[in-house]
């Protein structure tokens, strides 16, 4: 798959990766991201992933890739046995995100971690006007759907960071359209679709 | 997916060796001379790195695939031949029956060279690993530097695992399937129920009776129906007998055969006694019972730690209880631990322990897919 064909947060998420990284992938799906990752930039990539379906899917994609919770995926993993450790697109649906925060710290050099920002204007308008719980940008997923996901916005993850003193190294934030947004402007959680954190 | 293709007709093959230096058994006894009964489907390439073995569980032999020339199909044909999971247009496979085993490899029922007579209890104990250390005669029998994989279900997922324990200089990857790396307290508790049984039959003769005409063939069956409990689940049981009557009208309100699972039962027990040695059953499950890769090696990761650079492929079944999913799961989280290439999947399935053999569409892709990542990975010229 070319980087064109790549749906743009994983882009952006791929552009921090160097070549020959040694990566874990949470949640990792499909296993579009790291078997991206494989053919363009020779990672050794290991997922873990819930879902049987997809667990079939990456080995049919010639992954590594483990079936279980991530809690149990990553306990095993020895301290910082990876280069990094990505959780993407998944952070809103973890029972304890705090401490999967840290233990992607504690097993990787640094974590990359992307989400849907509830703090869209769209959603603050939905929520405002129409008094209807807001979709995040890119999920359209209702309120009474599964998997149960816990809204969260830009400012709500920076300001956990700054709790948990976890570092913000970069942060790449997608507008609506997919472009790439100037960072740390006036007004940055109005409208960021999609964050992608790297923090250490 | 499933597909009709066979390996054909197949000849069993016999490979005798510790003629003159007995080998060594984890008892501290010796055993020798020893011969082993094996099949091969599949041809070797030009640097002998397309081998798989395949190991076998508990009752199974050296006939994995194809047909015997009398017309027996082999036990694991479903995942062994052209376009199959372990495909023999590519690879080359072997299959090993084990020691202790009846079924053309040395063990009770075979004659002791020091007597003249069939071994019976002076058989010496043997552990998964002796079975393995006598496998690895073969696979250097047939000049097999390396084998390119390990795999089998049951049992024969306890030897890939002790494959890659005893010879990880042998091995590039394992498939443990439906398995433990330690044979827990249940498990122990079945094999114990089955021996008593085979113990508590009249014509065992504290297991010298091959000289008699009766075997022990009431105990070995109750044992197998024991057996074949274990390997299926509640709702595999439902779905296969249900409450149904067999060639009953209605109740007989006697002791006869009522049900069609007590027939069932019956059947696969007295068949079994047909191709299956009392003494090499109670060899075998004590060796299973003995199995704990941890043990003498601290801990489960202790064990591996000369296994990081193999790859696995560890499958279990949500319905299985006899050998559960947490099993593959503490070797999973012990293989992760020490760095090795692991991929674990949990497959849903409602047929119990058997699913390894039954859930064929969901393994063949799973297996060839894991395969030819091995292959790729490896950069293996499979011509």
């Amino acid at each position: 798959m070319s980087a064109q064909n790549l749906r743009a947060d994983l882009r952006a998420l791929a552009a921090l990766i160097q070549p020959g990284e040694k990566v874990l992938d949470l949640g990792c799906g499909d296993g579009t991201l790291l078997r991206y990752l494989i053919d363009a930039r020779q990672i050794v990539g290991r997922g873990v992933e819930l879902a049987e379906p997809n667990v079939l899917t990456c080995v049919g994609k010639g992954l590594s890739v483990r079936q279980g919770n991530l809690d149990e995926g990553l306990r095993d993993y020895p301290d910082q046995s990876f280069d990094t450790v990505v959780l993407s697109q998944t952070l809103p649906y973890l029972d304890n995100p705090a401490f999967i925060l840290c233990e992607m710290l504690r097993v990787g050099r640094r974590a990359v971690v992307s989400f849907a920002n509830w703090g869209h204007w769209r959603c603050r308008l939905e929520l405002l006007f129409m008094g209807r719980s807001p979709l995040a940008p890119g999920l359209p997923q209702a309120w009474h759907a599964s998997p149960r996901a816990r809204p969260l916005t830009v400012r709500d993850f920076i300001e956990f960071c700054a709790h948990a003193r976890i570092t913000i190294a970069r942060s790449i934030y997608l507008g609506e359209s997919d472009r790439a947004l100037r960072a740390a402007r006036l007004g940055e959680n109005l409208r960021v679709a999609v964050a992608i954190f790297e923090v250490r | 997916m499933q597909n009709t293709n066979s390996v054909g007709i197949v000849e069993r093959q016999h490979f005798t060796f510790a003629q003159d230096a007995p080998m060594r058994l984890d008892s501290g006894e010796t055993l020798g001379p020893i011969t082993l009964a094996y099949e091969t489907y599949g041809a070797l390439n030009a640097d002998r790195s397309n081998a798989i073995l395949i190991c076998h569980a508990l009752s199974g032999d050296a006939h994995a695939a194809g047909l015997t020339p009398d017309g027996k199909i082999g036990w694991w044909d479903d995942c062994i031949g052209p376009g199959k999971a372990f495909d023999t247009d590519k690879y080359f496979v072997v299959c090993s029956n084990v020691i202790g085993g009846c079924q053309g490899s040395t063990g009770p029922s075979s004659i002791d060279p020091r007597t003249g007579k069939p071994y019976a209890l002076g058989f010496p104990v043997i552990t998964i690993a002796d079975i393995v250390r006598a496998q690895r005669y073969l696979i250097d029998h047939l000049g097999i530097g390396k084998l390119l994989a390990v795999a089998g279900g049951s049992m024969g997922g306890m030897q890939a695992l002790q494959w890659t324990v005893s010879y990880p200089e042998r091995v590039r990857a394992a498939l443990p399937l439906a398995t433990t790396a330690r044979h827990s307290p249940m498990l122990i508790a079945f094999s114990e129920v089955g021996r008593q049984a085979i113990y508590a039959d009249p014509h065992w003769r504290a297991g010298d009776y091959y000289d008699d005409g009766a075997r022990p063939n009431t105990g070995l069956a109750l044992a197998r129906m024991i057996g074949h409990i274990t390997y299926l689940s509640e709702a595999s049981m439902h779905h296969k007998f249900g409450r149904r009557l067999e060639a009953r009208e209605r109740f007989g309100y006697d002791f006869g055969t009522d049900f069609a699972v007590e027939s069932y039962l019956h059947y696969k027990g007295n068949r079994f006694t047909e191709r299956f040695d009392a003494n090499s059953y109670l060899y075998i499950t004590k060796a299973m019972d003995y199995f704990d890769l941890a043990n003498g090696n601290g801990s489960l990761a202790h064990a591996f730690e000369k296994c990081a650079s193999l790859m696995y492929l560890v499958v279990s079944f949500t319905s299985d209880w006899l050998y559960p999913p947490y099993h593959s799961k503490e070797m999973v989280s012990a293989l992760t631990a020490i760095g090795a290439d692991v991929t674990y999947c949990n497959l849903q399935s409602t047929w119990g322990h058997d699913a390894f053999l039954l859930e064929v569409e969901t393994m063949t892709r799973l297996i060839s897919d894991f395969l030819d990542r091995v292959v790729a990975h490896h950069r293996i010229e499979l011509r």
